[in-house]
């Protein structure tokens, strides 16, 4: 391929994304002058801010050409580093404002504000729901996606400029995203609260994300596609229709933030939990088990232990999954039947789960002993380990008479953070080590000692909320259908909020623990891509030729 | 056997193919149906659509994401009866876009909140929570005080509505605004005509400051309402019709 060629190529995908961003911007021009309300008038200035400075950045980086660095390697780097980066970022930020969140509760007096309502529990709780789930998570999965597609099909990340539109493009949606909770603009719906500007502009990114991995798995220059692809093709379709779906709402003013969503009540209900349930399946398990299945084995050196149980595992897990949502709304004014139906295949989804889970520990076989040496591979295998351990608990609680215990209490809570803390947090953070190392080409992370520190203050630190959680959760649970001797309920409701305050207070301390766990990683991970090892040359990223020549 | 899934192996359409007929069938079983099953919502007396004011009250309940900490939903076990009333019921949140059943407690269900209270106590609880609770960690809402309602939007809102079939009257969507500021003014010139369009409905100051229209309005007004609606008297849980 020709430098002409090349460039020519990178001017028509230059041409299409400056034509969206100056659309966009007409669009927040014309919202700013019809803005209905502050918050929208805010909201616009922000995407209007974003789209110039994509613009300026977008036409800087054409005047400069492709980069020597960019040119000469076989793969597409650039848009992955920035990925890692990304990934530290909003993970550190969701992870601080879900501390801020654990000691609100703990601390009522302390921590709320009279002069500032924005800082209120019911405005922070979706920023960090939001933030370490679609910005920390979402920033590791595309950057692991792009990285493992380009490697498992021996191929350059397609679509020239496109990989950055989707970085810079998912930036933006957090970044609405997260200043629009602090103002009060949300759907009012669990994990889909983004208002439905920042939907649409959400959906172009996904379709654009689609079509660039797809793209490069139609370059692939091997025959087979690797399962780990499987699992994130299976994410970013599934998502997509879970979002396109869940989201169907009518503004009331195209200038303005308000939407009302175009089911009601139940049917509403079903839908959100439909979707809510399986933005866990898909966003925080289908995708990251794409990670599991690259990383793990990698690292490892070792090939996955069983390709007929990947193959089993795959359909029955996207299968099952997408049933499970109705375990949500047990003994509520949803019809038996969906419940019913719904728990059922919760617990059906155990299986498949730990086939998974199987499929990953197993792959240490005959590598059990790099347990000992390598901190980050450990970091890898505990995280399945914690897999294991949530989706075990999740059909548990799906069972009716154990939901009827377990529902609106913080057992929920202490469940979600068991897979999100110890499943997502540590097969990211393990992807992450992986990913620095590579990327950066060096010979070592720049400290292990430091990976044992982060491994050993997170996994406190979860062992500390998770417990907290279940005694918080299962106690006030037993509390709220007590009676006493006469017949009567033995405690009033907040009675059993003071009862938590201990409980609340230990999970702050798990929660900071784990911030402080994180903080030990991105100190580690700056060190190791700015470090001056030498350039470790990883063998398949080198293009033939060049490899050659070095020789 | 095996070798048959080679065809997903190689092609990445068929892949995606497979991927989306497998992760369509469950929510098509479950969710389709609730359109269709004439039991899924109960057959009731007494459920209306909100007032303007209500509804500007629900904006906020949404806005501050009270949801993530209160639901509404009344299960039918027998201490969640017995501590907040008749169990929730569908046909209760027919005209709720969206639902607001909420999935956690850290504060009480709040299904059947409407009249418990007074309107004094919400006042000064949703101000300064732990004046009234000592133990609570609910935070403070004094800012609501402060603003007033943007009237301007209010027929909007019920016309939006109303395309998703929630059944106001010509009349309401046209006074809207009129009608969300005339329900927190009884002694304004609107308040019999708002009478006459809402009847049955409660026309006071809910805030205690009658030179405004606020928010804390509003959100009370909304607050108060919820629960009230379905007149059990003449609900029948054991009729086919109302067994899900």
């Amino acid at each position: 391929m020709t430098a002409a060629v090349k460039k020519q190529e990178w001017r028509i995908d230059a041409v299409a994304i400056l034509a969206i961003l100056v659309l966009g911007s007409f669009y927040a021009l014309w919202g700013i002058a019809h803005a209905a309300d502050r918050a929208y008038a805010i909201q616009m200035w922000t995407a209007l801010g974003a789209f110039l400075v994509g613009s300026a950045m977008l036409v800087l980086h054409i005047s400069r050409g492709p980069s020597a660095e960019s040119v000469a390697s076989r793969y597409e780097n650039g848009v992955i580093k920035a990925g890692v980066f990304a990934s530290m970022f909003w993970g550190v930020a969701g992870f601080l404002v879900g501390v801020i969140i654990a000691f609100q509760l703990a601390f009522p007096s302390l921590f709320y504000f009279q002069e500032f309502g924005w800082l209120n529990f019911g405005r922070l709780r979706p920023l960090h729901t939001n933030a370490v789930i679609f910005a920390f998570g979402g920033n590791v999965l595309i950057a692991t996606s792009f990285y493992v597609v380009q490697r498992t099909c021996r191929a350059r990340l397609a679509g020239g400029l496109w990989p950055w539109f989707v970085f810079w493009g998912f930036q933006l949606v957090i970044l609405l995203a997260g200043t629009g909770y602090l103002l009060g603009v949300t759907q009012g719906r669990e994990y889909a609260e983004l208002p439905w500007y920042t939907d649409i502009w959400l959906t172009l990114v996904w379709v654009v994300y689609l079509l660039v991995f797809l793209g490069t798995i139609w370059k692939r220059q091997e025959q087979h596609i690797y399962v780990a692809n499987w699992f994130y093709l299976a994410f970013i379709v599934t998502v997509a229709m879970l979002h396109l779906v869940n989201n169907m709402a009518i503004p009331v003013s195209f200038a303005g933030w308000f939407s009302y969503s175009l089911f009601s009540g139940v049917q509403d209900a079903l839908t959100q939990w439909w979707y809510g349930h399986n933005a866990v399946g898909f966003f925080l398990t289908a995708g990251f088990l794409g990670i599991m299945y690259y990383f793990i084995p990698k690292q490892a050196d070792r090939p996955v232990y069983s390709y007929r149980l990947s193959i089993i595992h795959f359909w029955a897990l996207i299968f099952l999954y997408i049933w499970a949502g109705p375990h949500h709304l047990h003994y509520t004014a949803l019809p038996q039947w969906a419940q019913t139906l719904g728990a059922t295949f919760s617990i059906m989804l155990w299986m498949p789960s730990w086939g998974g889970m199987i499929n990953g520990l197993m792959t240490l076989s005959g590598a059990w002993d790099k347990l000992r040496t390598d901190p980050v591979l450990r970091m890898l295998v505990v995280s399945v380990a914690f897999y294991g351990m949530s989706t075990f608990e999740g059909p548990v609680m799906s069972i009716r008479a154990v939901n009827s215990l377990s529902h609106y209490t913080d057992w929920t809570i202490g469940h979600v953070h068991s897979g999100a803390l110890g499943w997502v947090g540590f097969v990211s953070f393990g992807a992450l080590y992986c990913l620095t190392t590579w990327l950066w080409k060096r010979q070592r992370l720049h400290s292990f000692a430091l990976v044992e520190w982060h491994f050993w203050l997170s996994t406190i630190g979860i062992v500390l909320y998770i417990t907290s959680m279940w005694v918080a959760g299962i106690m006030q649970g037993l509390m709220w259908r007590a009676y006493n001797e006469f017949g009567f309920l033995e405690y009033s409701f907040v009675e059993t909020v003071e009862a938590m305050h201990p409980y609340y207070i230990i999970r702050a301390v798990g929660g900071t623990l784990f911030l402080l766990g994180s903080l030990v990683m991105v100190y580690n991970l700056w060190r190791t891509a700015r470090g001056d090892a030498p350039a470790a040359e990883r063998a398949g990223d080198v293009p033939a030729a060049a490899a050659v020549a070095a020789e | 056997m095996w070798s048959f899934h080679k065809w997903f192996e190689r092609h990445s359409l068929i892949l995606i193919i497979g991927i989306l007929v497998v992760v369509s069938i469950g929510g098509l079983v479950q969710i389709t149906p609730l359109f269709f099953i004439e039991s899924t919502i109960e057959r009731v007396q007494g459920v209306r659509p909100y007032t303007p004011l209500e509804l500007a009250g629900r904006r906020i309940y949404i806005r501050e994401g009270c949801y993530v900490c209160h639901s509404q939903m009344i299960r039918p076990l027998r201490d969640e009866v017995e501590r907040y009333g008749h169990y929730s019921l569908a046909a209760e949140s027919m005209y709720d876009h969206p639902f607001q059943w909420g999935s956690k407690r850290s504060g009480p269900d709040l299904a059947r909140v409407g009249g418990r209270y007074s309107d004094e106590w919400h006042r000064a609880h949703l101000i300064d929570p732990r004046s009234v609770v000592p133990e609570s960690v609910m935070p403070p809402y004094a800012f609501l005080t402060q603003t007033e309602i943007d009237f301007e939007q209010m027929g909007d809102h019920l016309r939006v509505n109303r395309m998703l079939r929630v059944p106001y009257t010509d009349e309401q969507v046209a006074n809207a605004a009129a009608d969300a500021r005339a329900q927190a003014e009884p002694m304004g010139n609107y308040a019999m005509d708002f009478e006459a369009r809402y009847p049955g409905v409660a026309v006071r100051d809910f805030d205690g400051d009658p030179a405004r229209v606020t928010e804390m309005d509003a959100l009370i007004a909304y607050l108060q309402m919820l629960g009230t609606g379905v007149d059990f008297e003449t609900y029948q849980a054991d009729t086919p019709g109302n067994r899900r």
